[in-house]
């Protein structure tokens, strides 16, 4: 065994290439690991859009269905509700839904494509509890100028008809309106971006 | 490459932690014989598919579900539904049965040159006791994918414990956790394979590293390369593991690579060797399929077990087969090592054995009665002769001297 | 010599495996011989039409999802929709049947098996067989047989593509043999045309089989040309260290 005359570069350019070579496919053979922990087929499956048919909804009233395995709410609220919306604007943490919580085109006073119609993502943004629908008012137990909303029972959040949150509550964001569009005049996709059928 | 009294992260490492004299003893100044020959791949190799098999394992059990009822459901879930699962299903399916070619090559490394003799027999037997471990977690990971196959494999394994007399019955019944293989089954069977077995597994691969870097490696002359050493104390026929080791496996472990790919992508059935077709069906307990056989690895065991008529002796036979190999330190008698230097009559048993572990291999496969079971009587026989017979004809065998130094 | 050993006992060692079929047997039937081509997608979406149409009204193949089989046959998903897709309107969904296993049970005796993995469990060549194995027996039920399974409860739904045949045996040693069909009455298609359509269908339920087949093969080839080049370095890499020992 000798060490004479070895050409050292040539040594080194090898074991760098092969280490090269060697490393770009160990972490080419990361990469289906990692990609075989996202959500699966299946799971997609169970995200895909749900259609939502609003037709028998009576005014004041809400139905709640599951869209990627929470639950999602769909409130007709009445002339009288609507109107509400607006007397609590002062008492509101974002009353002008600024931070992104809503797509873009449910970016306005009533957080909705249609007035009548509020879709709302029914989990609380404070820890993930769903909150109570209580249109009715007044309701003292919950606060004494309780104008219609929704109220966690978990940390006492409470939010108005359009899902914006109160100022002082352990929530800080509206509650998120997930992307959806109309089918129809009737039915509600809810899942997809648009907006008016 | 003293490795002492370094700066930086690695000093303040050593200070508290081995890990350059671990680095030394083990790899950069661990001197080994320089003629290695292609046997001398699959130690390593057997390492590198362990870890495959832990990995891809991992990842396996993220998606798979261990009942009766999810079980096939969840492995067809992972070939379809999970991104890449197929690759990493593949990979552990392929590696299970690479696991076993590389193991075999490895044992039969050892009787090639009597890497087992004196002294280096604990090895062995660690390396015994893994494979014998490693046949336990191949059976329960055969079960998990829920096939007609894996249940009626199953099946037929377990009941042979049946045979022992006395409590065969009952120590059935024990293993099975119901009276007939299902769901407690299943899931015992998962945690063995997930956690007890491969536990296990580490330590004994651990140990037999260990052991054979105390004793230091054989070679192909089987000459003991510490007689002859230069004024540093290091042997004159050793090189350092690393670099020269290293790159070589190196090497060798990108054609292993190649050969797996070529499994693993176009072919990883393997005709129904690596899995067998009437696994893609879902266990039923109420229709056994036309032909039960083992996986590939097992089926030399399995005609062994059925060359016998009698329940209790097949057994016996099929487990003696395999711890007789435990013996094998004190069994050989002959004064050399290597094949090289020994006489006709080593080289004819081990050829012998050698068909006969293939034939019995064969024979395991196809259904058994006529021919095939006088074929596979005698190779039975050819098997335990080559073991009962060694103390005789390794004594009797005429050697060639063995040279003082290493050859090529 | 002794390289020459060593190869000999390593082929020895891989004999046995090229030796082993598990597959089913298929009885011979003269004629019939089947090349299929998984990635050939004019075949699949031939397949995909039959087997929608004749197969998936009994048999599920509940593993496999439509809007998958969409994107590998490189079927648009409003197509896939409109003239695939009979019991659900999910694209997401897998192929399930409407009729309740029970109802179908008694209807047929037993429930007709899922067929998502049936081209692996019993081959391509099987189900090519057992396709073309339908022959008028008036004993039966049905008044038709199969050879392949025979007093299968499955009806043969493709008789009217294929027309009715019958099975001709001839006496060897004292034994009734089969020797071949003969064709009873024409269906919709000539024999070769049958040939090509369950060609098509078996094609089809291959690719329903393993889907990631596919992907499998167009990845394995770059695996395989990287696994090559590094090879080759190492070895040079190996040589170029081993100059030191030699």
């Amino acid at each position: 065994m000798s060490n004479e005359g070895v050409d050292t570069s040539r040594r080194r350019f090898l074991t760098r290439a092969t280490a090269a070579v060697g490393g770009a496919g160990v972490v080419a053979a990361l990469y289906p690991f990692l990609a075989s922990m996202a959500p699966s087929e299946r799971a997609q499956a169970a995200g895909a859009p749900v259609e939502v048919d609003v037709s028998q909804l009576q005014p004041g009233e809400r139905l709640t269905t599951e869209w990627r395995g929470r639950p999602v709410w769909v409130v007709r609220r009445s002339d009288d509700m609507l109107a509400r919306l607006r007397t609590q604007e002062i008492r509101l943490r974002d009353p002008d839904s600024e931070r992104d919580q809503q797509p873009e085109y449910a970016r306005n006073e009533y957080r909705s494509i249609r007035e009548e119609y509020l879709v709302l993502v029914g989990i609380c943004t404070h820890l993930g509890c769903s909150p109570l629908f209580r249109p009715d008012a007044p309701a003292p137990e919950i606060h004494e100028q309780w104008t219609g909303g929704f109220f966690c029972p978990c940390h006492g959040s409470y939010f108005d008809l359009a899902g914006r949150v109160y100022a002082g509550v352990p929530a800080q964001l509206n509650m998120a309106v997930p992307p959806h569009r109309y089918a129809s005049d009737t039915v509600l996709v809810i899942g997809e971006d648009g907006g008016e059928a | 490459m003293s490795g002492n009294a370094q700066g930086g992260l690695l000093g303040w490492i050593d200070e508290r932690f081995p890990l350059t004299r671990m680095w030394n003893e083990h790899v950069a100044e661990y001197y080994a014989p320089k003629n290695f020959n292609f046997w001398y791949f699959f130690g390593s190799l057997a390492l590198l598919v362990l870890v495959n098999q832990i990995v891809t394992g991992i990842f396996l059990t993220m998606h798979y579900k261990p009942s009766a009822e999810e079980a096939f459901g969840s492995v067809e879930y992972i070939m379809r539904d999970v991104d890449w699962g197929w690759l990493i299903r593949y990979m552990h399916s392929t590696g299970a049965s690479a696991f076993f070619v590389v193991i075999y090559l490895h044992m039969f490394r050892a009787m090639l040159y009597g890497s087992y003799q004196r002294p280096r027999e604990l090895i062995w037997i660690l390396g015994m006791l893994i494979y014998l471990v490693l046949m336990a977690e191949a059976f329960m990971g055969y079960v998990l994918p829920w096939g007609q196959m894996s249940y009626w494999g199953a099946q037929v394994i377990i009941s042979l414990f049946g045979a022992i007399p006395f409590f065969g019955d009952e120590l059935v019944t024990w293993i099975r956790g119901d009276y007939v293989i299902g769901d407690a089954t299943l899931n015992r069977f998962f945690a063995l394979h997930v956690i007890a077995l491969p536990l296990v597994l580490l330590a004994l691969v651990v140990a037999h590293i260990l052991a054979l870097h105390e004793v230091g490696s054989n070679n192909p002359d089987g000459v003991d390369i510490k007689q002859h050493k230069d004024k540093d104390g290091k042997p004159l026929d050793g090189i350092p593991f690393h670099p020269y080791y290293t790159v070589k496996d190196i090497f060798g472990v990108g054609v292993f690579l190649f050969l797996c790919a070529l499994v693993i992508f176009f072919a990883p059935e393997m005709g129904g060797l690596f899995l067998e077709y009437p696994n893609f069906e879902r266990a039923d307990p109420l229709a056994t399929p036309d032909h039960i056989a083992p996986v590939w690895y097992f089926t030399p065991f399995y005609a062994i077990l059925r060359a016998v008529p009698n329940d209790l002796a097949g057994v016996v036979l099929m487990f003696a087969a395999v711890l007789v190999l435990f013996f094998l330190p004190w069994l050989d008698r002959s004064p050399v090592r290597s094949i090289r230097y020994r006489g006709w009559m080593y080289k004819t048993a081990l050829t012998l054995f050698v068909i006969s572990f293939v034939v019995l291999g064969y024979l395991g496969t196809q259904p058994a009665g006529g021919l095939y079971t006088t074929l596979a009587q005698v190779g039975t026989l050819i098997y335990f002769g080559f073991f009962l017979l060694m103390p005789l004809y390794t004594s009797w065998d005429k050697t060639k001297p063995v040279p003082d130094r290493v050859t090529g | 010599m002794r390289k020459i050993i060593l190869l000999a006992m390593m082929g020895l060692l891989l004999a046995p495996m090229t030796a082993i079929a598990a597959w089913p047997t298929v009885p011979e039937i003269d004629g019939l011989e089947l090349e299929l081509d998984v990635h050939n997608k004019a075949s699949l979406q031939r397949g995909a039409r039959l087997f929608h149409n004749y197969c998936l009204s009994c048999h599920s193949a509940q593993y496999m999802r439509y809007r998958r089989m969409a994107e590998d046959l490189g079927l648009p998903e409003d197509v896939v929709s409109e003239s695939l897709m009979f019991t659900t309107d999910n694209i997401h969904e897998t192929m399930q049947v409407a009729m309740p296993a029970e109802d179908a049970e008694q209807w047929f005796g037993q429930a007709p098996p899922d067929l998502s993995l049936v081209a692996r469990s019993h081959g391509p060549r099987w189900l090519y067989a057992f396709l073309h194995g339908y022959y008028e027996d008036e004993e039966r039920p049905v008044g038709m047989n199969n050879l392949v399974v025979s007093n299968t409860s499955m009806p043969h739904v493709l008789v009217g593509l294929q027309g009715v045949q019958r099975a001709v045996y001839e006496e060897v040693d004292g034994e009734q043999r089969f020797a071949g069909f003969e064709q009873v009455s024409e269906g919709s298609m000539s024999p070769r045309e049958y040939d090509r359509a369950v060609t098509d269908l078996v094609n089809y339920l291959t690719y329903v089989s393993e889907p990631a087949r596919l992907q499998r093969e167009r990845i394995g080839l770059w695996v395989l040309i990287f696994l090559v080049l590094f090879t080759m370095l190492a070895y040079m890499l190996k040589q170029e260290y081993w100059k030191d020992v030699h």
